[in-house]
């Protein structure tokens, strides 16, 4: 119990440390948290049409940038930062103290927390101000938005760690791990209304999480009737739920199973 | 009662593939003395630290570190790591963190820290405190990498190659700081590939070559340096003659009697440690 309390209480400190660190950097600041709402200010700027009755594109893109955030600051995010952290000596000099692992990454899963709260709430904040985004008034929709965010970017934070052993370096993880993130935007329709998609990229996209999040954000953030438009009809949250849980779950394992210290 | 050995190594064989990073090491560091590894670069000295840090898993032989086995996964060997500190090869790890920040924030890993005003003045960064890791010069830099090694208030200090790059005044400060640790008794395995620096640092020194330890001495008797043959050489011929011997003064004595006096461009010298030790290396290439 003492140990998992220190544990915990080491976490929490990192997490304080790894947020110092994070908002030190200009270009993370930029590039993670503000990049989603520069994309937000020209694709509602330039794309005025509505795409149906009430439903304007620039509305449809938030609640896709949105489900975006959560790839953002958890798997683009710490696939970069941590073969950064092997190569410049962070994750040796940990692994050299009496720190343990689990404390690493608690302090990560906090950070990515911190981040996607701060990068929801610019979205939110100038979807809805600057792009008429109407935030639901429902519990239930809060409820789904909710677990969607959580179950998300707990997903997002594995699968980050668990891809933290691809890029050879630390340099070079930026190169390898941008274009994944970019080409699934794409394919998932965050810039483009999903089901005006080729049908071969939709059954692509449909394998990987970030399709779900974004339908299932539209399922908060656009009206009820919008469900018919979607490709089964409807917003189709169980099977959402269940995909992303599965995602979570091999992330998890490998994660654990993966994560190295040092690039040897 | 036998003596307490901070370090036992038996047998250390570390291989890479096909590949032997260390071949066969046996080694004693007792408690409280500075141990110096040297060695060319791709000896196998970082391997063998690595090893006795914990990093890296041995591939047959016995390595015990504070009578525990570095290698042991688990809680157990997060505890032995409170005991320990580690100062790696040269990082860059924290830039944007300044030097009190990153003190105090490694301080709350271990189970008996030390004051962390006291260990930035001890390691001489008190107007370096509020300065960014990325600010810091070489020197400083391994300053603060020193100071988060010792944070843990550790009994055992490992220094991996402390002062490649420094400039001469540098490294004779870091070498002061060496000497306050070992004066609050702790044990230091220091390894580098400056011989100076093993002779200034350490009580005793391994020379390690091709993963395996040629010999192990003071930096006084190192090479059989006390008792090497000296050598004497003069103009004769119009060529320079040197000959190597034992008993350089009765050479001498043979070479006056000889020329029948002055005999020209005398010189009797010793071999320092340098060369003994660049003969001891470049043997067993």
């Amino acid at each position: 119990m003492k140990f998992l309390g220190e544990t915990l209480r080491i976490g929490i400190l990192r997490s304080g440390l790894e947020l110092k660190q994070f908002l030190r950097q200009r270009e993370s600041v930029v590039f993670t948290l503000f990049f989603p709402v520069i994309l937000l200010f020209i694709f509602g700027t330039v794309f005025k049409d509505t795409i149906a009755p009430g439903v304007t594109f620039s509305q449809y893109f938030v609640a896709g940038m949105i489900a975006s955030g959560l790839v953002n600051t958890g798997f683009q995010q710490l696939a970069i930062t941590i073969p950064m952290e092997r190569d410049d000596g962070t994750l040796k000099r940990l692994r050299g103290t009496p720190m343990s692992v689990s404390s690493y990454f608690i302090g990560k899963a906090l950070l990515v927390t911190f981040l996607m709260i701060i990068q929801t709430a610019l979205l939110l904040f100038f979807g809805s101000v600057v792009f008429d985004l109407n935030l639901p008034t429902q519990a239930s929709l809060w409820w789904n938005f909710t677990w969607l965010v959580v179950l998300g970017s707990a997903c997002s934070t594995v699968l980050g760690i668990a891809f933290s052993v691809v890029p050879k370096s630390g340099r070079g993880a930026s190169a390898v791990v941008s274009p994944i993130v970019i080409i699934l935007q794409f394919f998932s329709g965050v810039f483009f209304v999903f089901t005006s998609l080729p049908n071969w990229m939709q059954q692509f996209a449909a394998i990987f999480p970030l399709k779900w999040l974004t339908q299932g954000m539209r399922s908060v953030f656009l009206p009820e009737e919008f469900a018919t438009q979607e490709v089964a009809g409807n917003w189709e949250l169980g099977k959402t739920a269940l995909v992303i849980s599965v995602w979570l779950a091999l992330g998890l394992i490998f994660a654990i199973k993966s994560f190295k210290w040092s690039r040897e | 009662m036998s003596i307490t050995h901070a370090i036992e190594v038996e047998g250390l064989v570390k291989k890479y593939g096909s590949k032997t990073a260390v071949d066969g090491i046996d080694l004693k560091v007792e408690t409280g003395e500075i141990f110096a590894l040297l060695g060319p670069n791709g000896a196998g000295k970082t391997t063998t630290v690595e090893i006795l840090e914990g990093y890296r898993k041995a591939s047959s032989g016995q390595v015990k570190v504070l009578d525990f086995d570095p290698a042991t996964k688990g809680s157990a060997g997060q505890r032995w790591r409170n005991r320990i500190g580690i100062v790696l090869q040269s990082t860059t790890d924290a830039a944007d963190l300044s030097v009190i920040e990153t003190i105090s924030h490694y301080a709350n890993y271990y189970e008996n820290p030390r004051d962390v005003e006291q260990v930035i003045d001890e390691v001489g960064l008190r107007e370096k405190i509020n300065a960014k890791a990325r600010e810091l010069s070489g020197g400083q830099r391994r300053r603060l990498d020193v100071a988060l090694g010792i944070i843990g208030s550790p009994e055992i200090l490992f220094l991996d190659e402390p002062t490649t790059g420094f400039d001469p005044e540098a490294r004779r400060s870091f070498w002061e700081l060496i000497r306050t640790l070992k004066a609050e008794g702790k044990t230091i395995l220091l390894t580098t590939h400056y011989l100076d620096e093993a002779q200034e640092l350490a009580d005793r020194v391994g020379v390690i070559n091709n993963g395996k330890i040629i010999e192990i001495g003071t930096p006084q008797t190192l090479g059989g340096r006390n008792t090497a043959p000296a050598k004497v050489s003069w103009l004769e011929n119009g060529k320079q003659q040197v000959i190597e011997t034992k008993d350089p003064t009765t050479e001498v004595i043979r070479l006056n009697q000889r020329f029948n006096g002055q005999i020209p461009e005398l010189e009797v010298s010793r071999p320092n440690l340098e060369e003994i030790y660049l003969k001891m290396i470049g043997e067993l290439k």
